[in-house]
């Protein structure tokens, strides 16, 4: 019986060798899909939704201009880069991102406005107005995509 | 000479690291996908430019209220019946284009009130300052959906595909012309003329 007893008690240990392996596999997907948030978003938002909507590609060439509310505050609020910025700036804003590009780059240069619904459509127009300034003429609605329903 | 004994590095915490950085990755990524309407703004308004003669038949007024009601050329409509009204105003084309042209590929019932020929056909969005961004995106989506599905139709109709098949294929070989010409043939049966208009200050 002895014989039996010892047979069922020596329960060989899962090997781990490869958890290493495993974990560094997930660890390089996450490391290849990740994109970092260049900005923290001060202003709240909730981004409206559309079924014509265009994949941004190449985020190098895109400027994003954010509007949103602020907690207990009335009014719009418009944020470029990691600031909360006046209409004036914008201008400066979108001169200083030419510098950055090569100038074949210049014409695929696109702005991303970022509005919440709530916004009002007189802030998103002053803002297209000081994009008209500059010759900034590339834009786009930035909403979440939905799927066309008949 | 003694023989020396290369110890073996352990291993065991391996895992842990990899684990850690892993949650890291975890929690930082963001898979979002920036998407949106693209649109293109008109260019800077030079001021001795003049003033474009255009007839109101040719013109369909989109009206947003700051309650987010809309009004199509006076008509009171829902969001999902602007689609519809676009596409018949756009679609109508009742007599000639830019250059001469009758319209020989529309379908629309050729009202004597509506545009004359899509490439003349405008659409205009007007709004009221305080309207909501919201409403706003969602009329405009609507508008180009329906400039999308009569191009759609006509690369259906010339080509035998889709309208987003043959972007999408276009876009991967941007060096075929044929391609090129594809889409510029579909996009000038019906130009996207959707104009903005400054809103209205409402007190």
């Amino acid at each position: 019986m002895a014989k039996f007893n010892k047979k069922k008690n020596d329960m060989p240990a899962v090997n781990t060798a490869s958890l290493p392996d495993i974990v560094f596999m997930l660890l390089f997907f996450f490391m290849v899909t990740t994109t970092m948030k260049d900005s923290d978003l001060k202003v709240v938002q909730t981004l409206p939704k559309a079924t014509e909507t265009k994949k941004l590609e190449q985020k190098k060439l895109v400027s994003y201009i954010y509007v949103g509310k602020l907690k207990g505050k009335k009014g719009d609020f418009i944020q470029l880069n990691d600031k909360l910025a006046s209409i004036k700036d914008i201008q400066n804003f979108i001169l200083d991102k030419r510098t950055k590009v090569t100038e074949s780059e210049l014409p695929r240069l696109t702005t991303s406005i970022k509005a919440d619904i709530n916004n009002e459509v007189g802030t998103i127009f002053d803002i297209k107005t000081e994009l008209r300034e500059v010759d900034a003429l590339k834009i786009n609605y930035s909403a979440t995509t939905m799927q066309r329903k008949e | 000479m003694a023989k020396r004994d290369i110890p073996e590095i352990n291993a065991g915490s391996m895992a842990d690291i990899a684990f850690l950085l892993l949650i890291f990755f975890l929690v930082t990524t963001t898979m979002d996908i920036d998407a949106g309407i693209p649109r293109k703004l008109p260019p800077k308004v030079k001021k001795d430019q003049p003033k474009p003669i255009i007839k109101e038949r040719n013109v369909l007024v989109v009206n947003i209220n700051q309650n987010g009601e809309i009004l199509v050329n006076n008509e009171y409509k829902t969001v999902d019946q602007i689609k519809d009204v676009a596409k018949d105003f756009l679609d109508n084309g009742a007599g000639k284009g830019k250059d001469g042209n009758t319209c020989d590929y529309c379908e629309g019932k050729k009202l004597e009130t509506s545009s004359v020929h899509p490439n003349k056909a405008i659409i205009s969005i007007q709004s009221s300052r305080k309207t909501k961004h919201g409403i706003f995106v969602q009329v405009t989506n609507e508008l180009v959906r329906a400039y999308n599905e009569l191009r759609d139709r006509e690369t259906q109709k010339l080509y035998h595909e889709s309208y987003e098949n043959l972007l999408e294929r276009a876009k991967k070989n941007p060096k075929n012309e044929t391609l090129k010409n594809k889409v510029k043939t579909v996009k000038e049966r019906f130009p996207m003329i959707l104009s903005e208009a400054e809103p209205i200050k409402v007190e």
